[in-house]
């Protein structure tokens, strides 16, 4: 009975014709133990196409409609959003959790719809070649675990030879990102390295501290996500491990992250790959046509945060995607074949990025059929009891020890999946 | 006058001792069997595929296994979550090592591996009953989440600690790997329910059925009257761990592609098919398919009302789900402590009768 009735509603749900508008899916998770970092990332995104709508009325003429899904940071559930969401002519699709973009990544390319894992998901998706609907620039977590050598290089005068170096890291796939990349580094720079884990979804970590207590490593780099993050550096300060040797990954720092701590957390860094704070032009044209005209997304007490900010940015540049894809279209209302190619013709230098409200917000890069990954810079942040502070230009990362790594990745993935690479 | 057993004689042992005696169960089976393999091959779309059907097909086969051992056996167990866990890890390492062999066969011998380990784990069984056995098959589930994210050689080395799943075909259609059609994962899921149904139904109606239900009920008079303990209990974990390894191998190839082992194996799984033996009906085979309906379909509905009908916002969706799904479960803990199978029994019962109350 329940089976028949279901199969009515949706029926009737999926005969739904399609609109002329750009439909933007947004799989956000706003329960669960990652919602403290999927709100204001799911609030951000949809308050900039929301100004976008009530500023410029729409992307070259046309509105853009958000279609949000609840996943949960759940595999299964982000795999229903998905298929309940690409028939209504979805162009891009952003999941924020590494989890779901690996599921996603072989079905978005044979559905023919682009995925944009902005600095998250499969690190060997920069090699265009082999993944042609898959994107993530402005840089992926090789490239972060490569940042944050180099910064604690520079903090050690250029020689890390017998330092300790232990990576706190989310059991999943996510957190195992880096380790290859920091094992090779270890090599290269003659530092011990110490892979720590922790299970998701992260709120017991009483014995990983205590080991870090034991061991003394010299630094900490943290890979963690939601409520992790609360809890590791909770559990930092009851160690008093140093909090200015404490780096976390660009998901691992969020006021959501330190404001539980207190004072405790001052001093903890963390990476960024775009500007920290709310002293951007474009934050007026929000308050002008968004917050004062109360079409803010969800509570709207996230402006200003770093992952709100990060969520502005992920909408920004699915809209100037958009925007490109329309050019090189010839039309306004264009499909996900053509905004893939719209992404895939991006730049973003910093002229663009002052005309669009955001001047020296993030990195330049420009995105070709090989590169799919942006430039590899991201920047230093630190928490100061009130705010981050942006605290090194931009780094670049090691492309000698990380390109090597992706080729090799992507090409076991072509062998595997039997893609051809080519552009 | 519905049900009407009046005028159905059984001319044969064969006819006396079938599952559906009475005409109208089997004409109702036969309807079902034809609507499933000739009429929603030709209307499922990738949506009701994914959605609600692989996964309900998947899900039905592993509340049948466990059934098979809390519902039949009457031993608690809290692994399935890493059962199935063992099922997926094994099917993967058959199809990456050989790669010539059909994914029928593979999936068939991953259920094997698991019937394995399934036995290993169920030793503690033969010792401790009740809910000490539960805390011990819990052990299970976080070892076996442990082994799988701990030993590299289970996914391969890859750097991700994910297992993807390459396309196979059957009869020349792909049923893994993201070129599939929705027909051909739902048919090959289909295909392993209908057998293993009919397997499970007639095993549970056989002598090894009646053992285990001997145990179940009453373990010391089982033993007084000649059930060998050992061999009943081993069985039932064997058995019951091939269903639950079949669909694992099911719900790591052919529905999501793509597994990491904490997330998608993880206690939750365990609790959910156990809420959907409770609520369908312990030891009932229609009782596996009717609670792992409602626990596949229930939020899918509860979203479609919600988010698209009613445009409420997402989170505050998902929150209600929960509460509406922890009071359904309270509620038939309750009011209908043998599930929806009893309902469903209650009412053929009532309608043997019908128009007549007595």
């Amino acid at each position: 009975m329940k089976k028949l009735m279901t199969l009515a509603t949706v029926a009737m749900v999926s005969a739904a014709p399609a609109m002329a508008e750009l439909v933007f899916p947004s799989l956000s998770y706003r329960t669960g133990p990652y919602a403290a970092n999927g709100i204001p990332f799911a609030d951000g995104y949809q308050d900039y196409f929301t100004l976008v709508n009530q500023r410029d009325g729409g992307i070259g003429g046309e509105m853009v409609k958000v279609v949000e899904c609840e996943t949960g940071y759940n595999t299964e559930k982000g795999v229903e959003c998905y298929e309940s969401t690409k028939g209504q002519g979805a162009l891009v699709y952003q999941p924020l959790s590494t989890g779901i973009t690996y599921q996603l990544i072989p079905k978005a390319s044979a559905d023919g719809i682009p995925v944009h894992s902005m600095g998250y998901g499969r690190t060997s998706a920069k090699n265009g070649e082999v993944f042609k609907w898959i994107f993530n620039y402005p840089a992926n977590y090789w490239d972060g675990a490569s940042i944050a050598i180099k910064h604690v290089l520079d903090q050690e005068g250029g020689d890390l030879s017998g330092k300790k170096i232990a990576l706190v890291y989310h059991n999943s796939a996510y957190g195992k990102e880096p380790i290859r990349t920091l094992e090779e580094l270890s090599k290269k720079h003659g530092y011990d390295f110490l892979p720590i884990a922790v299970d998701h979804p992260g709120q017991e970590q009483k014995s990983q501290w205590l080991q870090i207590r034991r061991e003394r490593p010299d630094y900490v780099l943290m890979w963690g996500w939601g409520v992790m993050n609360q809890v590791a550096i909770q559990e930092a300060a009851n160690i008093r491990y140093p909090m200015d040797k404490f780096i976390g990954v660009w998901w691992s720092g969020s006021e959501n992250d330190v404001l539980p701590v207190g004072d405790g957390a001052n001093g903890y860094k963390a990476l960024n790959m775009h500007a920290p704070g709310a002293d951007f032009p474009v934050y007026e044209d929000l308050k002008t046509h968004v917050y004062d005209a109360g079409l803010a997304a969800g509570a709207g007490d996230q402006a200003g945060t770093v992952l709100y900010n990060r969520g502005l940015y992920a909408a920004m540049l699915a809209v100037e995607a958009a925007k490109k894809a329309q050019e090189l279209a010839g039309t306004s209302a264009i499909n996900p074949g053509q905004m893939r190619d719209g992404m895939e013709a991006l730049t973003l230098d910093a002229a663009k990025m002052a005309e669009l409200g955001i001047p020296g917000f993030g990195p330049e890069f420009s995105v070709s059929c090989q590169n799919h990954g942006g430039n590899g810079f991201g920047i230093v942040q630190q928490w100061d009891g009130g705010k981050w502070n942006q605290i090194t230009d931009y780094i670049q990362s090691d492309m000698d020890v990380i390109q090597p790594l992706i080729d090799e990745d992507s090409s076991a993935f072509a062998s595997e999946n039997g893609i051809t690479a080519g552009c | 006058m519905i049900y009407r057993e009046a005028g159905d004689y059984k001319t044969s042992y064969v006819a006396d001792a079938q599952t559906f005696p009475i005409k109208l169960d089997r004409i109702g089976y036969y309807v079902i069997l034809a609507i499933a393999f000739l009429v929603i091959p030709f209307i499922i779309t990738d949506y009701l595929a994914n959605a609600i059907f692989v996964p309900l097909l998947i899900y039905s086969i592993a509340a049948i296994g466990l059934n098979i051992l809390t519902g039949y056996c009457g031993q608690v167990s809290l692994g399935t979550g890493g059962f199935m866990a063992v099922g997926a890890y094994a099917c993967y390492k058959l199809m990456t090592s050989f790669p010539e062999i059909s994914i029928v066969i593979h999936i068939l011998l991953a259920g094997g591996v698991t019937a394995g380990v399934g036995v290993l784990f169920g030793l503690p069984s033969l010792r401790i009953k009740g809910f000490y056995l539960a805390v011990a098959t819990l052990a299970a589930q976080f070892f076996l989440v442990w082994l799988f994210n701990k030993v590299p050689w289970f996914y391969n080395y890859s750097a991700s600690g994910m297992i993807n799943s390459p396309e196979r075909t059957v009869l020349g259609v792909a049923v893994t790997g993201p070129a599939t059609t929705p027909w051909a994962t739902y048919m090959i899921c289909l295909f392993f329910v209908v057998i293993l149904a009919l397997v499970a139904r007639n095993l549970t109606r056989g002598s090894l059925g009646r053992q285990w239900m001997a145990i179940r009920d009453m373990d010391i008079a089982a033993e007084i009257i000649g059930v060998n303990p050992l061999r009943a209990k081993l069985s039932a974990f064997a058995v019951s761990s091939f269903f639950i390894g079949v669909s694992g191998a099911l719900f790591f190839s052919v529905y999501l592609g793509a597994v990491e082992v904490g997330e998608a194996f993880g206690i939750q799984k365990s609790f959910l098919v156990l809420f959907m033996i409770i609520i369908g009906g312990l030891g009932s085979v229609f009782g596996s398919f009717a609670g792992a309906a409602f626990l596949v379909v229930l939020p899918v509905v509860l979203k479609l009302i919600g988010s698209d009908w009613l445009g409420w916002p997402t989170d505050l969706v998902a929150h209600i789900q929960l509460i509406i799904v922890g009071a359904l479960i309270m509620g038939f803990l309750i009011f209908e402590p043998h599930g929806l199978a009893q309902l469903w029994r209650l009412t053929k019962e009532k309608l043997r009768l019908w128009p007549f109350p007595h």
